[in-house]
Parts: C-alpha cells; sequence; structure tokens
C-alpha cells in the first residue's frame, strides 16, 4: 500500500491536484493572500506530513516536473520575441533599466546580506530572487544557495511587489506606464505581471517582457558579480 | 502541430546545454538556450508559429512548477526558521530599491529619449 501511495502519479496528482485547489480557492476570493502556489505547496505539505511521505521520496516521484523547468525557461525566449515586437523603438530604455534593477537586487542582497549576519548559502539562496521562478532555481544552485530557500523568497518577492509595488510607485512620482510596467516585471517577476496587467495594457505588456529580460540580466550579473568577489 | 514544437523546444534546450558547458557553466543551460531560440526567431531561422503552441502551454501553466520546489523547504526548515527576520527584512528591502530604481530609470531614460525626438524635430 506504502508503494502506491508514494509512487510517482501518486505525488504527482498531489502536487497538481494540490495547485488545482489553490486556483479554484483563489477564483473563489480574489485575495493576493491566498496564492494557488502557496496553497498547492501548503496542501502539498500537509499531505506529505499525514501520509508519513519522506523528502527524498517525494523528490524522487515529481522530477518530472522539476526537470520541465528547463523547457518552460526555453520557452520564454519566445515570449521574449512576441512581446518585443510590439514596444520596438523603445528596446534600450528597457534594456537598461532592467540591467539597473538586477543590479541594484544583487548588490543590495550581498551588502543586506552582509549587515544581517547571513552566510554565504543564504546570500547565495536570495541572490536571483527578483529572477522568474524556473530561473531563479537552477541560479540559486549554480551559485551556491539553497533552491528550495529560493523557492519561498521568490514568492515572497512576488507578493511584497505585487502588493506594495504600485503603491510605493505613485509615492516616489513614477508615472509613465511603461516604467511602472517595467519596475514591476523586474522586482517581482510574474506575480508583478499579473499586478500590472491590471494597471493597464502597456503596463501589463512591459512588465511580461521584464520578466525575460532581468532573468537573463541576473543570469549575467552573477557570474561577474562572483568574479569580483 | 505539437510535437514539432516539442522538438524545437528540446532542440534549443539541448543546444543551451552545450553552450553553457562551453562557457565554463557560468550561466545555466536552459538560460542559454532561451536566448538562442530568441535569436533564432528573429532571424527566422525559427518561424514563430511552429513554437507558439507548445511554449504558450509551458509558460502559462508554469506555477504548477513551482510547488515542488517550495516543498523543499520541509528539509531546510532550520536554516530559515534560524534567520526568518534577516530573510524577510532583506527581502522587502531589496524589492523596494529594485522597484524604485528600475522604475526611476525607465522614467529618465524616457524622458531624455523624448527630448531628444522632439528636438530634431525642431
Amino acid at each position: 500500500m506504502k508503494e502506491i501511495i508514494s509512487s510517482t502519479p501518486a505525488m504527482l496528482l498531489l502536487v497538481v491536484g494540490s495547485y488545482y485547489l489553490g486556483t479554484m480557492l483563489y477564483r473563489r476570493l480574489r485575495s493576493a493572500w491566498v496564492h494557488p502556489v502557496a496553497v498547492g505547496m501548503i496542501l502539498t505539505l500537509i499531505a506529505l506530513l499525514v501520509l508519513d511521505i519522506d523528502y527524498p521520496t517525494f523528490q524522487a516521484g515529481t522530477a518530472f516536473l522539476d526537470f520541465l523547468l528547463g523547457p518552460t525557461v526555453v520557452a520564454l525566449g519566445y515570449l521574449l520575441y512576441e512581446q518585443i515586437e510590439h514596444l520596438r523603438g523603445r528596446e534600450i530604455t528597457i534594456f537598461i533599466a532592467t540591467a539597473v534593477g538586477g543590479l541594484i537586487g544583487i548588490a543590495s542582497v550581498i551588502l543586506l546580506g552582509h549587515l544581517f549576519g547571513l552566510d554565504s548559502i543564504l546570500i547565495a539562496s536570495l541572490q536571483p530572487k527578483s529572477a522568474t521562478m524556473p530561473i531563479a532555481l537552477p541560479l540559486s544552485a549554480r551559485w551556491g544557495g539553497l533552491p528550495s530557500i529560493t523557492a519561498i523568497v521568490v514568492f515572497i518577492t512576488g507578493i511584497i511587489g505585487s502588493l506594495i509595488g504600485p503603491w510605493l510607485l505613485d509615492k516616489c512620482g513614477i508615472t509613465h506606464p511603461i516604467a511602472r510596467g517595467l519596475a514591476l516585471g523586474s522586482a517581482s517577476h510574474g506575480i508583478g505581471t499579473s499586478r500590472a496587467i491590471e494597471l493597464g495594457a502597456l503596463e501589463g505588456a512591459v512588465s511580461g517582457l521584464a520578466i525575460g529580460l532581468t532573468g537573463v540580466a541576473i543570469s549575467l550579473l552573477l557570474p561577474l558579480v562572483e568574479w569580483m568577489m | 502541430m505539437i510535437i514539432k514544437g516539442v522538438c524545437i523546444i528540446l532542440s534549443f534546450y539541448f543546444l543551451g546545454m552545450g553552450m553553457s558547458h562551453l562557457i565554463g557553466g557560468i550561466v545555466p543551460g536552459s538560460v542559454c538556450g532561451m536566448l538562442l531560440l530568441f535569436v533564432a526567431l528573429c532571424l527566422r531561422i525559427v518561424h514563430p508559429d511552429s513554437v507558439r503552441s507548445v511554449a504558450r502551454a509551458l509558460t502559462q501553466n508554469m506555477a504548477v512548477l513551482f510547488v515542488p520546489a517550495g516543498v523543499g523547504i520541509m528539509a531546510q526548515y532550520e536554516a530559515i526558521a534560524r534567520n526568518w527576520v534577516g530573510i524577510i527584512t532583506i527581502t522587502l528591502v531589496s524589492t523596494v530599491f529594485v522597484l524604485l530604481s528600475t522604475g526611476a530609470t525607465a522614467q529618465y531614460l524616457n524622458r531624455c529619449f523624448k527630448n531628444k525626438t522632439t528636438n530634431t524635430r525642431k
């Protein structure tokens, strides 16, 4: 019986089913506090504890989903192509702004990390936090972090940006739709982009573009930072 | 044709892994694959129609893939519990920095380019 409960189809169903319940709950309540990913994670965790399944077993059963993160990043190349077509003539602004955001994100984590006395593993886990999840996870592993910590931090980064982003940008006089969309997408990846889409079509489009570009910027900046340290 | 799209995505993932290996692994293979696919689309080596459906299916549903990664805190619970104040504070402050630096840079550059175009028109 134990073998069936901890088999690959059971583990995949557990993850996909928990996430599906999360999307249904989200549709009902429409609140950022019940994000389907968070609900899916909590339900999966509870089920693993109740069924007494250990993490290595779960990890082996869900290896297929981990693999799919790779092709998903490659597919982002298509999204980048599709969105950049709509924003011709503004490429330089968009490239520079996302590169600045990526650099500030990494530098601030390193400086604050030392200030708070975090060890190098935690700092490496926090560094790629503004990158989209499928890019942030391999970056964390590559530069000495723990991807599972990165997963939580990337998610929290998304929620923070979507909750305070529009308010903060208002307060600081950042009113241009392109600037607002870029800020939300660069800081808070996909979760920030869903918020940007609510602000307007242009905000949403630029924000979507910023997801891929920020991921690339952080991927290219991390080896540079590592080399300088 | 889904299979064609899957083949193209996997080919670029494979090429990306090769490229990543050649540059000493400093950029993950998937990110290299993404850049190669982007370039191939721009140069019309790959027709956008051939990858559209697969690319959309993957990117529109990627959130479900984050669940197993997050469940990994099961194994790393202690590291988070011991440093949660620092982790949350750094995440909050750094996110505010990124929001403002990206937004301010974009707004500034937009204004520069706008002035330039109006000047040349005069």
